[in-house]
């Protein structure tokens, strides 16, 4: 066996064919491109292949070309708002091989599996639209922290600015030359095409308890326009309409926690929790977003702005978020509000103490449930299609980012099998034998989607259809 | 409410019918007696005339009985069978009435033991048991009305300065030593005579002798939530201080009675206390106003003894006007305004007022509606009217009106409302269960239930009538309501989801919704999966959330074939029936015409032929039986597939 050549990004560009639609001026349809120092000649090359694409399918049928495949190569397509393109491309990883004492090159087409990349492309503009980094010089040394200047929607931004598309470019740049860096191709899979939310399991009094503590926290400070609860890294509860949700969750929990938590673990932060000094009593609260330290006037900290499609479209909003403990409360207060110092003493002063008992209460609950024992003789991935909730045993965490616990070509058929299953709207069950002689069940029903892969030595057909895997899940 | 068009200021009234009598005058002597609530018109010693007057309009009589000196006491007892007539210090003479207030006018007497001893007064204990006060101590007595005599049953002595007895508990306190701030109370109960523990009641230190003794007026006994107590009014606490205060004692079963609460007057001077409903009410005759304490109420602590204030700012009585007949010839009636706070009121407990010399009994009452403008605090409003009698309006309006825009209460003291009115409802519902269990219907004092059906419809109502209420609001307190209830462990009734779904769903909250259903806040139930299927045009996860819903219920199955086969999912209603084994049971006919009406003949044939396996399965026929109704669907089969394609009987 030779060397491997893994999936990798080859280039992303974002372009709209009406701002060069002379010749010689198509430079000038070219809104970001990936990366930067390619020559102009082959940008435009391209982006001509990919514009010739897109008008050639269209012939053919109503819905817009999503993928070409080569054998180095696949080009994925996006079309997120009218006119405007975004594509990616990513190579083909690749098998060195000798045939004959030949050297030669075995391509793996099968292993990218366009949904996935799909789903990424998708959620490279959902992202964008959401959230850029900031243009403070600072953060720009946290390469982490990547969102925090927030756009809107291209069309958005170019109503704002007069059509001015420098500034569209600025921001497209400003984004995505650090989002891309952070973009691990080669490690997406199905749940990036699920891109779901991990809620937590609460009984039926606390969850009211949160409930309540929201709602007494929005009626004291109407200002804030959606608020959402979260707990480690699952959501309890949302304001946020489903698809809004869906982002910040992805922006929460692979962006904003991690980095503040590799700041506190780097003990940047200066606050000591315990603030004994005051007369007020010790809690454990402080801004994620927001000032860093609340006996500190001078400084309003890094508040990030957000578009959401909540209730308007685009409604910029500051993204304040609050954490005690384990529990983070997101606060979306629309920007016409101006942010005082007053107003974040006045919500820690309220959050602090409640947020630090409901947290712990919370955190009991959670600590009995997590007794999870030894290694299972199944691992499972649930995705719920009306809530957006997820759930996997496949990966070691719910953010993916340590690994996985099945063979890799074991969880790119789950996203086959996610994929033939979608085709139908009837409900479906699939089960596959891998060479690696795992079992793999797949079912859709009522709206949900369950893979079950099973590791059992000399089972056969029968008893694996005969096992009841019926785990329930919300 | 009273049409009055100043009745929105007071809160303390006389009530609208006075017991009205002859007024004191030198022939006329006026008694009270506060056990059995009768006014007693004594002219010229009886001789003239004897007229009684109780509480209801056909308890008055009147009688004759011989003029041998003045009348110091008279009373009935409890069953108005044999009056007890007091005119020496020396003896009380008795007279025998039948059930129609006959009398034959034969006195019978008992004197008091010992020579020295004088009778301080007398109270009727049983109905036919009685009790002498002596400055000797106390004299028991059965009164035998057939042998027109009495046997003595037993004689405590103890020297006296003055008693109190109150009727209802059966508690006579005797006051005794130098300052007469010694109380010992008895119990009478059955014939039986139980001497509980003494106490003394703390005077007010002085420095100068001799000090003030303990007063017969400054001491009453009063019912309080159940409990009693000793209540005591002291003019001058400690020294410098004018502010008199009204000290409780709590007679216990075991051990001396203790001091509980202190009420601070914050006035000095002339006072009187009525107990109405539980509440303190103390008049007070230099201002002319009244206040009101709650024990119930959380006052401040030092850990033993609640110090309690005013519960409303001092107010006057209502006025109060009497008709008279007019001496004018052009009117036959003229209205006096009696004067209140006169120095002619007698105040009785609990809630009595007498003018004698305008010859009028009141019982004071108290009206609730004033007191909400005048409590601003919610909590403490609803607290205080939550034990009060007849409340339950009152404190619906004071729900449903913190909910209106303008007037609008915060979360957090709805919140602690909802709390308390949901643990009442919760011990209600505790002590409902265990008297079912052991049938032992000991009833409870009827306190003020707030149920769910009664915040539905006369508070929560408020959002149908008020479009100014924003929906936020509204879902915050429903949600706050369901938190209380599911707190108090208890059931949500479904009509309370149906509300809150109803205000979700115009306000497209969908997701909200959709994560109360995930998170169980709203509770499984066939009316609510009914709903939620309702909802499938404006959002479609709602079909599938319902049948969730109707699975999870386990007892819906008809329900979940009816909607899969109206959606004509006929494959998943098909499933549906193998995955919970009732396949041999249902109608075949209902699934072959949604087969048929899909106009999809491979599906219809699949349907078909699912019946028809069934029905060799069961009979060893694949034929349909005649009572399944099922030839036309038989006929549409053959005209699809023709005749061949039936299955026929195996013959083996």
């Amino acid at each position: 066996m030779g060397t491997k050549g893994a999936t990798r990004l080859v280039s992303f560009f974002v372009f709209n064919s009406n701002y060069g639609p002379r010749e010689g001026e198509e430079h000038k349809k070219i809104l970001f491109y990936y990366p930067k120092e390619e020559d102009l000649d082959n940008k435009i090359k391209n982006i001509g292949l990919c514009e010739a694409i897109v008008k050639f399918a269209e012939t053919f049928s109503d819905k817009p070309c999503q993928s070409m495949h080569t054998q180095k190569m696949r080009h994925l397509f996006l079309e997120p708002e009218k006119d405007f393109w975004a594509v990616m491309t990513v190579s083909i990883p690749f098998i060195e091989k000798q045939k004959e004492g030949q050297p030669y090159t075995e391509y793996q087409e099968e292993d990218v599996q366009d949904p996935v990349y799909e789903a990424l492309l998708r959620q490279a503009y959902r992202m964008f639209q959401v959230c850029t980094s900031p243009v403070y010089e600072a953060i720009l040394r946290q390469a982490y922290r990547l969102f925090q200047l927030f756009n809107g929607t291209f069309c958005h931004i170019l109503a704002k600015t007069n059509n001015n598309v420098d500034v569209l470019k600025q921001r497209l740049d400003h984004f995505y030359s650090r989002y891309l860096q952070t973009l691990r191709v080669h490690q997406s899979d199905i749940i990036d095409i699920f891109s779901g939310i991990h809620f937590m399991p609460l009984d039926k009094n606390t969850y009211l308890r949160v409930q309540c503590f929201i709602n007494l926290l929005e009626a004291r400070f109407p200002y804030i326009k959606y608020t959402a609860f979260m707990y480690n890294d699952q959501l309890v509860w949302s304001g946020l309409e489903q698809d809004d949700m869906r982002i910040m969750y992805k922006y929460l929990t692979t962006s904003l926690f991690p980095s503040y938590q590799e700041q506190e673990l780097q003990g940047t932060s200066s606050v000591s929790p315990a603030r004994t000094t005051t007369a007020q009593a010790i809690h454990y609260g402080k801004f994620v977003t927001g000032p860093p330290d609340i006996n500190d006037e001078n400084t309003l900290g890094k508040i990030p702005r957000v578009f959401i499609n909540s209730e308007v479209e685009n409604e910029e909003c500051f993204l304040l978020v609050y954490r005690a403990h384990n529990a983070s409360v997101c606060m979306l207060i629309n920007v016409a509000n101006t942010m005082t110092f007053d107003l974040c003493r006045k919500l820690d002063g309220f959050l602090g103490p409640q947020l630090t008992q409901l947290a712990s209460d919370i955190g009991e609950q959670y600590s009995k449930r997590v007794t999870t024992s030894g290694d299972p003789p199944y691992r499972y991935i649930y995705f719920n299609h009306m809530n957006l909730a997820q759930k996997t045993t496949v990966h070691t965490d719910n953010k993916k980012s340590s690994g996985i616990h099945i063979p890799p070509d074991t969880l790119r058929l789950l996203t086959d099998i996610s994929a033939d299953m979608s085709k139908s709207s009837e409900d479906g069950e699939t089960i596959v034998k891998t060479f690696s002689d795992n079992w793999v069940v797949g079912k859709k029903s009522d709206q949900r989607e369950f893979y079950v892969v099973i590791n059992q030595k000399n089972a056969n057909l029968i008893e694996i259809n005969g096992n009841n895997y019926n785990i329930r899940m919300n | 409410m009273t049409s009055s068009e100043d009745s929105g200021s007071f809160f303390i009234e006389l009530c609208k019918n006075p017991i009205r009598f002859d007024p004191v005058d030198k022939n006329t002597n006026v008694f009270y007696d506060d056990a059995n609530k009768q006014v007693f018109t004594v002219r010229s010693g009886g001789a003239v005339g004897v007229v009684v007057k109780g509480p209801k309009e056909n308890d008055s009589s009147t009688f004759r009985i011989e003029s041998r000196g003045d009348v110091m006491s008279i009373k009935f007892s409890p069953d108005r069978k044999i009056l007890g007539i007091q005119r020496s210090p020396k003896s009380v003479e008795f007279i025998n009435f039948g059930d129609d207030m006959s009398t034959d006018q034969l006195e019978y007497s008992q004197a008091c033991k010992g020579k020295s001893t004088i009778i301080s007064g007398f109270v009727w204990t049983s109905p036919t048991e009685i009790v002498f006060i002596t400055d000797h101590g106390i004299e028991f007595y059965q009164v035998i009305a057939e042998k027109k005599s009495l046997r003595s049953l037993k004689t405590i002595s103890l020297s006296v300065c003055w008693f109190v007895w109150q009727a209802e508990s059966g508690i006579l306190l005797l006051a005794s030593g130098s300052l007469s701030n010694s109380l010992n109370p008895f119990q009478f109960r059955g014939g039986i005579v139980t001497k509980l523990a003494k106490f003394e009641v703390d005077l007010p230190a002085s420095t100068k002798p001799p000090r003030q003794s303990l007063q017969e007026r400054d001491v009453s006994m009063a019912l309080l939530y159940g409990q009693l107590y000793v209540v005591v009014l002291r003019h001058q606490p400690r020294p410098g201080t004018a502010a008199a205060e009204i000290v409780l004692y709590q007679i216990m079963r075991e051990g001396p009675a203790r001091k509980t609460n202190i009420l601070r007057l914050e006035m000095s001077g002339r006072f009187a206390i009525n107990i109405v409903s539980n509440l303190v009410l103390v008049h007070h005759q230099t201002s002319r106003t009244s206040v009101v304490f709650d024990i119930h109420l959380d006052g401040e602590s030092d850990g033993y003894v609640h110090y309690h204030y005013p519960v409303v700012s001092p107010l006057p009585i209502k006025p109060f006007k009497l008709l008279l007949p007019s001496l004018s010839p052009q009117a036959d009636k003229m209205e006096y305004n009696c004067e209140l706070y006169s120095a002619n009121w007698v105040v009785f407990q609990p809630n009595v007022i007498i003018d004698a010399k305008l010859g009028c009994l009141w019982y004071v009452e108290l009206k609730l509606d004033p007191l909400v403008t005048m409590i601003p605090d919610k909590y403490r409003l609803v607290k205080l009217l939550l034990v009060r009698d007849d409340s339950k309006r009152v404190i619906l309006s004071v729900c449903r009106n913190m909910l209106l825009p303008g007037q609008q209460a915060n979360l957090v003291s709805i919140a602690k409302i909802f709390d308390m009115l949901n643990k009442v409802y919760q011990q209600y519902l505790e002590s409902e269960c265990q008297n079912l269990a052991t049938d032992s219907g000991v009833p409870q004092r009827s306190r003020v239930i707030i149920d769910q059906s009664d915040m539905y419809t006369h508070v929560f109502s408020v959002f149908e009538d008020n479009k100014d209420i924003k929906y936020k609001f509204m879902v915050a307190v429903i949600i706050e309501y369901i938190r209380s209830l599911n707190q108090c462990a208890i059931p949500v009734q479904h009509y309370l989801y149906e509300l809150i779904i109803n205000i979700l769903v115009p306000n497209n909250c969908f997701y909200q919704l959709h994560q109360f259903l995930q998170y169980h806040v709203l509770t499984d139930s066939k009316p609510l999966a009914c709903l939620m299927l309702s909802l499938e045009s404006v959002y479609a996860p709602a079909h599938q959330l319902a049948l969730d819903m109707l699975k999870r219920l386990s007892t819906a199955n008809e329900e979940i074939i009816e909607v899969l086969l109206s959606k004509q999912q006929l494959l998943p209603a098909i499933r549906f029936i193998r995955s919970v084994g009732i396949v041999d049971t249902v109608s075949s006919r209902k699934f072959l015409e949604a087969a048929m009406n899909t106009e999809d003949p491979r599906l219809f044939y699949t349907v078909f032929k699912f019946f028809e396996q069934r029905n060799v399965r069961l009979r060893q026929n694949p034929k349909f039986q005649p009572g399944e109704h099922c030839e036309v669907y038989v006929k549409h089969f053959e005209s699809l597939f023709g005749t061949d394609a039936l299955a026929h009987i195996q013959v083996s």
